[in-house]
């Protein structure tokens, strides 16, 4: 594990999800599944967080609020798309006013598909998450020596 | 002796501190029948925040945050040099004063309120931490943390009542609940995370490390009541702190937060009955 991977804060947003996946992200909060093990706190805020968890489909409402909290991050940042809805839009796909799942708006690092999505596949998620935010951090470094 | 003491507080409180933090989140988590994160935890928060990407809102904020942690080293060196405890109070409130400023620079909604939390928050405590600097002088006859450690009773004979006080109050300082109205440690807040929203990065790690030596200030006048000239106070003080500290861990996650009107009129209220009373009583004995 590396220095990212040990202390990885989280933003969670809803854009436009029917709450039921938005449930199941807080379950993982509570005793029985107890992210906090992982060093992982929920933080309401994009200045201190390195990971985005995503609920729901972007529609044309929420567009530019996921763009806003994505810029606010700062490096390294991964985004986690949870449920359907957010991987590709699910049955609001049709819909006049969704755009579509979120990699249509901010780049995604991984998808957690399920309606809702069991609170035992997004840790699963957020865990393959930090792997990737250790990569990005290296990638990070190596620019900023280059630079 | 003294300076023994100083480079001790200089190098070791920050890693006190955090050890500390560390060891109060695995308590919690077991209180709330969890498995919780790691001892090292905090460690690994800052070493994570040291290595983010630097995102500044303004110049001044991160400048403002090192004044907070210099004049919070300078208040604890005070302390634990054996000089001035009215200075060191005194000027532990400067330090929380640049806190404000830095919050207040910048143009969030969410740090502004937590800026102007933090004032009445300070309101709140601050005639405890003075009515404890005038008890520490009536019961040792001197303002010197030197000749208070060495009276031949602990001072805590003479003020029972502001220990209760400020016990009260410094829940205030660690940032626990009820009283966690600014920012909290704790997941979700009603305003995001207050003073420390547009911190990130490096600025929020130096006000990790200021929270630290902080907590290891207050710690100290925590020992401060205890400390008689026998060696063995010594070892009884530290007990205390920790049994303290046990107790603020107990009350934060038993109680939830307050609105900012019963903070200060609780902490007010306290102050005076267990402040004031125990003032007048050992202005009438000396």
């Amino acid at each position: 594990m590396g220095v990212m991977s040990k202390s990885p804060w989280l933003l969670h947003y809803d854009a436009s999800s029917c709450n039921g996946c938005d449930i199941e992200v807080l379950d993982c909060l509570t005793p029985k599944y107890d992210i906090e093990r992982f060093g992982i706190i929920n933080t309401g805020d994009p200045f201190q967080a390195d990971i985005l968890l995503i609920t729901g489909g972007v529609n044309s409402q929420t567009e530019p609020v996921v763009r806003q909290l994505y810029s606010q991050m700062p490096e390294p940042k991964v985004v986690v798309a949870v449920g359907i809805c957010a991987c590709t839009g699910g049955v609001f796909k049709e819909c006049y006013n969704i755009r579509g799942g979120i990699d249509t708006v901010i780049p995604v690092d991984v998808y957690v598909p399920g309606c809702a999505a069991r609170p035992e596949s997004i840790i699963d998620g957020v865990v393959k998450a930090l792997d990737i935010l250790d990569e990005k951090r290296k990638l990070f470094k190596a620019e900023k020596k280059g630079r | 002796m003294r300076i023994a003491f100083v480079i001790g507080y200089l190098l070791l409180a920050p890693f006190l501190g955090a050890l500390i933090d560390g060891a109060e989140r695995v308590i919690s988590a077991r209180m709330q029948r969890r498995k919780g994160p790691s001892l090292l935890q905090p460690f690994y928060d800052l070493r994570k925040l040291f290595s983010k990407q630097m995102i500044a809102v303004n110049n001044a904020q991160l400048l403002l945050n090192l004044s907070y942690l210099v004049f919070l080293v300078i208040a604890g060196c005070m302390l634990f040099s054996g000089s001035d405890i009215l200075m060191c109070l005194f000027i532990l409130s400067l330090a929380d004063m640049f806190l404000v400023i830095g919050a207040s620079s910048d143009s969030s909604p969410y740090a502004n309120m937590g800026a102007g939390r933090e004032m009445l928050q300070m309101m709140a405590y601050e005639p405890m931490t003075l009515i404890i600097a005038v008890g520490f002088y009536l019961a040792s006859g001197s303002f010197q943390v030197a000749d208070i450690v060495h009276m031949s009773v602990s001072p805590v004979v003479f003020m029972p009542g502001m220990l209760l006080g400020f016990m009260f109050t410094a829940a205030i300082k660690f940032r626990k609940s009820p009283f966690d109205l600014s920012t909290s440690h704790h997941a979700h807040q009603e305003m995001v995370k207050g003073i420390t929203t547009e911190m990130s990065g490096t600025t929020l790690g130096i006000m990790n490390i200021a929270e630290y030596y902080e907590m290891i200030l207050i710690l100290g006048i925590f020992c401060l009541f205890i400390i008689n000239e026998n060696w063995w106070s010594w070892p009884i003080a530290m007990i205390v702190c920790l049994f303290i500290l046990f107790l603020e861990i107990l009350w934060d996650n038993a109680t939830a937060r307050l609105k900012w009107q019963h903070l200060l009129y609780g902490c007010w209220l306290v102050t005076l009955l267990a402040g004031g009373l125990n003032l007048l009583i050992l202005m009438l004995i000396k």
